[in-house]
């Protein structure tokens, strides 16, 4: 199942549609590192809110896909994580350490803007290293 | 016990498959849905674990009733190259794959029971159940 990937002006939007295998995160993975570059993106989300289990290997997927797309220049941010799901993964004991996360799509573009608006701030329109 | 719904595990696409059917067993059973969630979530855990250990293997899961409560059980099998170590495998932090380390000590913070019997060279069989309360 492809995730589909939209551009919407300096940010991509991935928007998880239905139950993913580890074939299907990693080619996740792939294709939004890969359109940062094409498409000079600042941005990248991705929407969980149809995913009802997220096991060890989604959450290592979803935070190498940050940390890559920050390698890139781009910041990520993961929303939509329901309430079953974030119970699940903590009980699992698994984190999103290093990871931004917002309650939903808005919330979440309302932190990139408030981002990339700093990065603006900083250091003019170059891009800046955050670590 | 229900008869068993077996469900062979060969690629990723088989992961998917039995927490799916496992989350469908529990809500069929009455679990709450962050019941439902866990069960799927350890389902997935011990799935991935016979890919990556023993590259096949089989989950079956079915429904037990013990006086007023319910259980589901899911028991994954391989005969991959068994547990060498199976009490340093459900220690945090440990494994042998590159992997996390999280499948069998995650999948048995999930659960309610949780056992492993592990012969090397013969193969893994872990049964692990959540239990519920039924009222009335």
């Amino acid at each position: 199942m492809e995730v589909p990937i939209l551009k919407q002006g300096h940010y991509l939007i991935a928007s998880i549609q239905s139950a993913l295998t580890d074939a299907d995160l990693s080619h996740l993975r792939e294709a939004l590192i890969e359109r940062v570059g094409r498409f000079r993106a600042r941005g990248v989300i991705v929407d969980v809110t149809a995913l009802d289990v997220m096991d060890s290997f989604a959450v290592r997927t979803l935070r190498d896909i940050a940390h890559m797309a920050r390698l890139r220049g781009a910041e990520t941010v993961i929303v939509g994580i329901q309430p079953e799901v974030a119970f699940a993964m903590v009980q699992l004991g698994l984190t999103l350490k290093g990871v931004s996360t917002a309650l939903d799509l808005e919330e979440g573009l309302a932190f990139l803007n408030m981002q990339t608006q700093v990065r603006i701030e900083r250091g003019g329109p170059g891009r800046i290293d955050r670590g | 016990m229900a008869d068993a719904l077996l469900i062979p595990i060969t690629a990723d696409v088989d992961v998917v498959t039995a927490r799916q059917r496992g989350r469908d067993l529990a809500a069929e059973a009455g679990f709450s849905s962050g019941d439902q969630t866990v069960i799927a979530a350890a389902i997935s855990e011990i799935a991935r674990n016979i890919l990556m250990y023993a590259k096949r293997g089989e989950i079956a899961l079915s429904l037990v009733a013990n006086g007023d409560r319910q259980g589901v059980v899911v028991v994954a099998r391989d005969q991959g190259p068994g547990i060498r170590d199976v009490p340093r495998a459900l220690q945090d932090g440990y494994s042998t794959s590159g992997g996390l380390g999280l499948g069998l000590p995650g999948a048995r913070r999930l659960m309610d029971d949780f056992e492993v019997v592990s012969d090397a060279g013969k193969g893994t069989t872990v049964t692990m159940k959540k239990w519920r309360r039924m009222n009335a």
